[in-house]
């Protein structure tokens, strides 16, 4: 039968996330709820920059998203090329679009955080450069997996990149932060404002953590639809 | 019988998600020629693949005098001589710089004397300054030839070797081949028409679908 | 003569076979920097403020034009099956085709941006700057693009696809690269840029060979 071996290991991930599923999105609805009260309601507004400070809440977990998901396809990359694990292909298929929409996210929030400040919808800061490269990376990869008739070697080329990739961006966040010192004059105060008050602190982590059971519960879904989508593939094929 | 230098066991490829063979077992002695018969589509170019560690195998092991060629495959490749499909000549290079560079990219030593066999066995001499692009179909296929036959690998991979020969060509393989196979080389062959060589053994794939 | 010096050898004589390759490269080159001065005007403070930059850019873009030849020549007349059954190692073959590559390219480009350079009014140590963040720089630009050249092979798009991949990759070289230049005009020291560049470039061989081998063997199944 074909593709028989293949239907052994996504087998018992679809068991697994049938089981997870409904609590996972019980779970994400109630934290963001709380995560957005907490945020918009209950924590008061900065003395400086009045109630666009809220956009922090959205855009600050946003970008660590952003940057956990790609280290998540370099860390499915690796399993993909050295374990050769089918599910690893298929949830790094689902996870970069993903991460490409919490980057985007980060800079569409920071672009209108940024407005009220400077009076532009875009500046050329440090962190909003390095995530706007992030975004490319994550487009890159989006593109290469799907340039390809045969998925898999589409998946092994992605992998690899998403392995290139994770190698370059320490390096390009370090360029990029020289690169603005170099031409930023001082006088321009950085997006990420005042240092943060302990007040600011809980709301940010509660919404970070509601943001990741969101994320795992889109990967989670998407991966669903891949594997269908693998297997109808495959069934065409035979 | 002289006993086998090449043992396949088992061997299983998948390509696009499709088994295109399984449990392939087949064994080679030195001087034997396999032939691989099937249709279009039956799996001959990914079993040659295969054994020239070029397609990872699902299954099954490859041994060379017993000892497992994946585990070393930098030894195995240097013990091959490939035709593919495609010719492998560069259009800009002339007949003699693509026989001379094809060895040297396998490492072995300067090969002016035995380029020069090659080049007459295959009628290729006074073609040998011509740009490969200049060349027929045919022109090619024989310079491609010329070039397995040139290097001094025991094992023959050829992949439907007899495409766009013409009979003079075709006959000037056979006798390439019958004196690869009589100095103790192995061969395993391709093909969708018949080889011409008797003492061909004959591997049919494809047939349980 | 070793296998990777026959490689690289090789991939010269064909280049050398057909030169008009190369003079479209350099031609590019030279078309897209002049677009700049018509797009943005003639003024020559301005240019010889945005003159590393161009030059940058320009050269990363020429750089970019030949890349999805590279393994593509090979793959389609058979001569990739060669590389990959070579009993030497497949990272010193993609290697080795990246030198030639430099050669062929980088090199070339480096070479003609200090004549570009005076047309944007950069003083004469400006010049130098270029040409050694230039020289220094563009191996790393050969790799990388290397790597997505490897990596799109018999992709569908594969030019569009390349860039997409290898600009982002690219964008430390091009920031210490024409921030070198920048530097020497503030009046300050730019060999630590040079020293950075090197380093991106010695990141770029210890990781790239292997990646691209590893999608050349994809290529091959």
């Amino acid at each position: 039968m074909p593709g028989l071996h293949f239907l052994a290991n996504p087998a018992r991930f679809r068991r697994f996330s049938q089981r997870a599923l409904p609590g996972l999105a019980l779970a994400t609805v109630l934290a963001l709820l709380v995560g957005l009260y907490m945020a918009l309601i209950q924590s008061p507004p900065d003395y400086q920059q009045g109630e666009t400070v809220r956009i922090m809440f959205l855009h600050v977990p946003s970008a660590w998203l952003a940057m956990a998901g790609y280290a998540l396809l370099a860390a499915l990359g690796a399993a993909l090329l050295v374990w050769r694990h089918p599910l690893a292909a298929l949830m790094a298929r689902a996870a970069a679009p993903v991460g490409a929409c919490f980057a985007l996210v980060c800079l569409l929030t920071g672009s209108l955080w940024g407005r009220p400040m400077w009076g532009t919808y875009w500046v050329w800061d440090a962190r909003l450069t390095s995530m706007l490269l992030l975004f490319f990376l994550y487009l890159g990869h989006i593109a290469l997996s799907r340039a390809y008739d045969d998925s898999d070697r589409g998946d092994r080329a992605a992998a690899i990149l998403a392995l290139a990739g994770v190698i370059n961006l320490p390096i390009i966040k370090f360029s990029v932060d020289w690169w603005n010192t170099l031409h930023q004059p001082a006088s321009v105060a950085r997006l990420g404002g005042p240092a943060i008050h302990p007040t600011i602190l809980i709301p940010l982590l509660w919404m970070a953590g509601a943001l990741l059971l969101l994320f795992i519960l889109l990967v989670l879904l998407r991966t669903e639809t891949e594997i269908d989508r693998r297997r109808l593939e495959i069934a065409e094929a035979a | 019988m002289p006993p086998a230098l090449l043992d396949v066991a088992d061997l299983a490829c998948r390509r696009g998600g499709r088994k295109v063979f399984d449990r392939l077992s087949f064994s080679l002695a030195e001087g034997e020629l396999l032939a691989l018969v099937g249709r279009n589509g039956s799996g001959k170019t990914t079993l040659l693949r295969a054994l020239a560690l070029l397609v990872r195998p699902e299954a099954g092991t490859m041994r060379w005098q017993g000892n497992d060629v994946q585990a070393e495959p930098e030894t195995w490749r240097s013990r091959l001589a490939w035709l593919g499909h495609l010719d492998g000549l560069k259009g800009d290079l002339s007949v003699r710089e693509n026989l001379l560079v094809a060895e040297r990219l396998r490492g072995a030593p300067e090969a002016d004397d035995r380029l020069d066999g090659a080049l007459v066995a295959f009628d290729l001499t006074a073609l040998a300054a011509r740009p490969a692009r200049t060349l027929s179909a045919g022109q090619r296929r024989r310079a491609a030839l010329a070039r397995v036959a040139m290097s001094q690998a025991p094992v023959w991979l050829l992949d439907e070797p007899l495409n766009a020969l013409d009979a003079p060509a075709q006959h000037a393989f056979r006798t390439a081949l019958a004196n690869h196979l009589a100095a103790g080389g192995l061969a395993i062959v391709a093909t969708h028409a018949n080889l011409g060589m008797p003492a061909a053994r004959s591997l049919e794939l494809g047939i349980a679908a | 003569m070793t296998p990777v010096l026959a490689l690289i050898a090789r991939d010269l004589r064909l280049v050398w076979r057909r030169p008009g390759d190369v003079a479209v490269v350099l031609a590019f080159f030279v078309v897209a920097t002049v677009l700049f001065p018509l797009g943005i005007g003639p003024e020559p403070n301005t240019l010889s403020r945005i003159a590393a930059g161009v030059l940058w850019c320009a050269a990363l873009f020429a750089s970019l034009l030949s890349l999805d030849r590279l393994f593509a020549a090979d793959y389609e007349d058979g001569t990739l099956d060669l590389l990959l059954l070579a009993p030497w190692p497949l990272e010193l073959a993609a290697l080795a085709k990246c030198v030639a590559h430099w050669i062929v390219t980088g090199l070339p480009l480096a070479l003609l941006a200090p004549l570009l350079g005076v047309a944007f009014g950069l003083r004469h140590e400006s010049l130098w700057a270029l040409t050694a963040s230039l020289l220094v720089g563009t191996p790393t630009l050969s790799l990388i693009g290397g790597l997505a050249a490897a990596l799109t092979l018999g992709a569908r798009r594969s030019g569009a696809l390349l860039a997409l991949l290898a600009l982002p990759l690219c964008v430390p070289t091009l920031i210490f690269g024409a921030g070198a230049v920048e530097t020497l005009a503030m009046g300050e020291d730019f060999t630590t840029h040079l020293l950075i560049l090197a380093a991106l470039a010695l990141v770029a061989l210890a990781s790239t060979p292997w990646a691209m081998a590893a999608a050349l063997r994809q290529a091959g199944e």
